[in-house]
C-alpha cells in the first residue's frame, strides 16, 4: 500500500520533472534574476551593479512613448487581426466543404514554416519603392508612401499573428454544437440573431484566448515595428533591446521588462474573466 | 366539411446524391392530432420532420402548412417549433432566458413583463416553477426534457415536432413523459408530430401512426389498426412481437387462403392482397393469438423449451418439429395453476382467420424466417 503511494509519487516527480527542471532554468531564474535587476543600479561602464533602490521604476515615465505607442498599438493590432481572423475561422469551421477543411487549413499555418524575420522582409519589398508603389505609379498614382508608416506596421502584424487568432476561434466554432444553430432558427431567430446571440457568444473563449496571445505577443513585439516601421514608431521591444544592448542600462531595462509582465498577467486575467463570464457562467458569478 | 390539414406532404421526394432518403410522400395530417412517424433508422422519418421544420428542403413536391405552400419559407418564418434529439438547449443561458429565447425574437417587440409573464407560465406547465434561474447543465435529463418542450410550446406554434424525444430517458421516466405529453397535447389542442423508431412509443402516444420504410409510408391508421391489420409483412414484423411462419399458398376456401407449412400442415390465414397459389408467403401469429392446451388438442403440436414469467402473462418459446420455434402468450390467472412447465408437450391453437398471410418472395417456402424475439428469449 505504501510502496504503492510512493512509487506513485516517484512516477509523478518523473514525468513533471523535465518539465519544472526547464521552467525553473529558463523562466524562473532568469525572471528572479531581472526583478533583482531592476532595483539595482547602473554600473558605470554599464551592467548592473547592486543596490535596493526604486528610481529606475520611477525613471519609467522616461520611456511613457514606448509604453503609450506599445499599449495602443498591441490591442488595436490584435482587434484588426481578430476582424480579418473571425470572418476565415467562420468559414473554415461552418461553411467550408468537409473535405477542403483540412487543407484550407493547412493553408492557414504553412507560412508559419517560413521565419517571421524573412516574411517581414518580403513585405519590405512589397511595400518598398520598387514595390506596390511602383506599380500604383504605372496607372498614375505617383508619391504613394506605404513603408515606414503606421499603417505598413499593422498591417505587418496582422499577416504574421494571423494564424494565432484563426486557430483558437476556428476550435470553438468547430465544436459548436450545430442544433443549437438549428434550435435558434426554429424559435424565430433571424441568421444575424442566431450570430450574435449563439455563435458569437458561444465562441468567445475562442475569441479571448486568440485576442490575449496575440496581444500579450504584441507587447513585446519589436521586429515588424523596426522593419516596416523604420524605427520611427519606438515600441517598449525596442526599449528594452536599446537599454541592455546599447546603453547597457541593464537594471532600468529589467525594470521596464517585469512592467511589461505584470500587464501581461493583467490582460490575461481580464480576458479570461470576460470569456466565463459571457459564454456561460453568468449570473453565478454575480451571486 | 374537410378542415385545411395542419400540415400536408404532397408528392414529396428529397434526395442526398444518389441516395433517395424520401421517396414520393403523400400525407395530410389534420388539426389537433398526434401523429408518429414510427420506423427503423434510415426510413426517412427524421428528414419528414427536418422538412416540416424548414431544415431541409423537399428535392420534389410541396410541404404545407395549414394550406401554405412552404417552399423558400426559412425555419424562422415557420409557425411550428421543434423539440431536438437530445435537446439542443442553449448551454449559455439560464432556464428562463432558453425559454424566453423565442419570445424575444417577435418582432413586434415584446414587453419584458409579458415575456417574463409567459416565461413563468411555460415553465409551471411543464411543472418546472422556481427553477428559472437554474442553469442547463444543473438539471437532470428529464427536467432538460420539459425545459425543451416549454422553450418549443412557449410560442404557441401551430405544430410541435418531436424529434425522438424520449430516447434519452430512462425507461421509468419514458413512461411518465409519455402520459405527459399525451395530456399536453389534448390541453393544449395543438398537432404533435412525433418522429421515433420506439414502436411500443408510436402505439402508446398518438392517435395516428405513420409507418414509414426505405423512404415511403408503408401504413397510416390509428395504433390499433397498424397492429391488428398491419398492411404488409414489414409492419407485421416491426410493430409489435409475431410470429412469422414460412409457407406456401395451397388454395383459397370461402375469404380464406389455405397455407401449406413447412410440416405440411395446412392453415387458414387472411390475407391483404390477393395471393396466388403456389406463392410464397410468411404468416403471421401475434403470441397472444395462440392458445396452449393438452397434447392433440390443436393445430399444432410442440415443446415447451423456456417460459418467461411476467405475473400477468407468461410467454412461452415452443418449439415446433419441421417449423420452428414460436413465441406464445398466455394470460395468467392467479392461483390457477395453469402454467405449462419447460419440456411439457403442448398444443397450440388459434382460431381460423386470425393469422395474415403476407407474400414474402424471399423465402422459399420450406424455412422458417428467423423470430427475432425468439432469440432474445433462448
Amino acid at each position: 500500500m505504501r510502496s504503492n503511494v510512493l512509487r506513485h509519487n516517484l512516477l509523478t516527480a518523473l514525468l513533471l520533472g523535465p518539465a519544472t527542471a526547464w521552467l525553473v532554468v529558463f523562466l524562473v531564474l532568469p525572471f528572479v534574476a531581472i526583478g533583482v535587476f531592476s532595483v539595482g543600479e547602473r554600473a558605470p561602464e554599464g551592467g548592473y551593479q547592486a543596490a535596493f533602490t526604486l528610481a529606475q521604476y520611477a525613471n519609467l515615465p522616461a520611456r511613457a512613448t514606448a509604453f503609450w505607442n506599445t499599449m495602443v498599438l498591441a490591442p488595436a493590432g490584435a482587434l484588426a487581426c481578430l476582424f480579418v481572423a473571425y470572418p476565415v475561422a467562420y468559414y473554415l469551421a461552418l461553411r467550408a466543404p468537409e473535405r477542403w477543411r483540412l487543407i484550407l487549413l493547412a493553408l492557414v499555418v504553412i507560412p508559419f514554416w517560413t521565419s517571421l524575420l524573412m516574411r517581414t522582409y518580403a513585405w519590405m519589398y512589397v511595400l518598398g519603392g520598387r514595390g506596390i508603389p511602383a506599380l500604383l505609379a504605372t496607372i498614375g498614382f505617383e508619391d504613394v508612401r506605404l513603408i515606414n508608416t503606421p499603417g505598413a506596421v499593422l498591417l505587418g502584424i496582422v499577416y504574421g499573428y494571423l494564424p494565432l487568432m484563426i486557430l483558437p476561434i476556428y476550435v470553438s466554432l468547430e465544436r459548436l454544437d450545430r442544433r443549437l444553430l438549428e434550435a435558434s432558427a426554429d424559435l424565430g431567430a433571424t441568421p444575424i440573431s442566431t450570430f450574435l446571440g449563439v455563435t458569437l457568444r458561444l465562441s468567445l473563449p475562442g475569441v479571448m484566448t486568440g485576442f490575449s496571445l496575440v496581444m500579450i505577443l504584441l507587447l513585446g513585439e519589436y521586429l515588424i515595428p523596426t522593419l516596416l516601421g523604420g524605427g520611427k514608431v519606438f515600441f517598449i521591444g525596442n526599449a528594452l533591446v536599446d537599454l541592455f544592448l546599447q546603453s547597457r542600462n541593464w537594471p532600468f531595462g529589467s525594470a521596464i521588462a517585469i512592467t511589461l509582465v505584470l500587464v501581461s498577467v493583467v490582460v490575461l486575467i481580464v480576458a479570461n474573466r470576460i470569456s466565463t463570464r459571457l459564454s456561460g457562467a453568468r449570473r453565478v458569478d454575480l451571486i | 366539411m374537410t378542415a385545411v390539414p395542419d400540415i400536408e406532404f404532397r408528392g414529396v421526394t428529397k434526395r442526398y446524391g444518389s441516395v433517395t432518403a424520401v421517396s414520393g410522400i403523400d400525407l395530410a395530417v389534420p388539426p389537433s392530432a398526434f401523429v408518429a412517424l414510427l420506423g427503423p433508422s434510415g426510413c426517412g422519418k427524421t428528414t419528414c420532420l427536418r422538412m416540416i421544420g424548414g431544415f431541409e428542403q423537399p428535392s420534389e413536391g410541396a410541404v404545407f402548412i395549414r394550406g401554405r405552400d412552404m417552399a423558400g419559407t426559412p425555419p424562422y418564418r415557420r409557425p411550428v417549433n421543434m423539440v431536438f434529439q437530445q435537446y439542443a438547449l442553449f448551454p449559455h443561458l439560464d432556464v428562463e432566458d432558453n425559454i424566453a429565447y423565442g419570445l424575444r425574437q417577435t418582432r413586434p417587440r415584446l414587453s419584458s413583463r409579458e415575456i417574463s409573464l409567459r416565461a413563468g407560465e411555460a415553465l409551471a406547465m411543464v411543472r418546472l416553477a422556481g427553477y428559472g434561474r437554474r442553469k442547463i447543465h444543473e438539471l437532470s435529463g428529464g427536467q432538460q426534457q420539459r425545459v425543451a418542450l416549454a422553450r418549443a410550446l412557449v410560442n404557441k406554434p401551430a405544430v410541435l415536432l418531436l424529434d425522438e424525444p424520449l430516447a434519452a430517458l430512462d425507461k421509468k421516466l419514458r413512461t411518465d413523459m409519455q402520459i405527459e405529453l399525451q395530456n399536453l397535447q389534448r390541453e393544449i389542442g395543438i398537432t404533435f408530430v412525433l418522429v421515433t423508431h420506439d414502436q411500443e412509443e408510436a402505439l402508446s402516444m398518438s392517435d395516428f401512426v405513420c409507418v414509414m420504410n426505405g423512404g415511403r409510408i408503408v401504413q397510416l391508421g390509428q395504433p390499433s389498426e397498424i397492429y391488428d391489420e398491419p398492411a404488409d409483412l414489414f409492419v407485421a414484423d416491426f410493430v409489435g412481437k409475431t410470429n412469422l411462419l414460412s409457407g406456401k399458398v395451397a388454395g383459397h376456401s370461402a375469404n380464406l387462403v389455405e397455407v401449406a407449412l413447412a410440416d405440411g400442415t395446412v392453415i387458414a390465414a387472411r390475407e391483404r392482397t390477393s395471393l396466388q397459389k403456389g406463392e410464397a408467403v410468411s404468416v403471421s401469429l401475434r403470441p397472444e393469438s395462440l392458445s396452449l392446451g393438452a397434447p392433440g388438442s390443436g393445430r399444432l403440436n410442440g415443446i415447451v423449451r423456456n417460459r418467461i414469467f411476467l405475473g400477468s402473462t407468461a410467454e412461452y418459446a415452443i418449439e415446433v418439429g419441421g417449423i420452428g420455434t414460436l413465441l406464445a402468450k398466455a394470460d395468467h390467472l392467479i392461483g390457477s395453476g395453469n402454467l405449462f412447465k419447460p419440456g411439457e408437450s403442448v398444443a397450440i391453437g388459434f382460431t381460423a382467420g386470425t393469422p395474415l398471410a403476407f407474400p414474402d418472395p424471399k423465402n422459399n417456402g420450406t424455412n422458417q424466417r428467423e423470430n427475432k424475439h425468439v432469440e432474445t428469449i433462448s
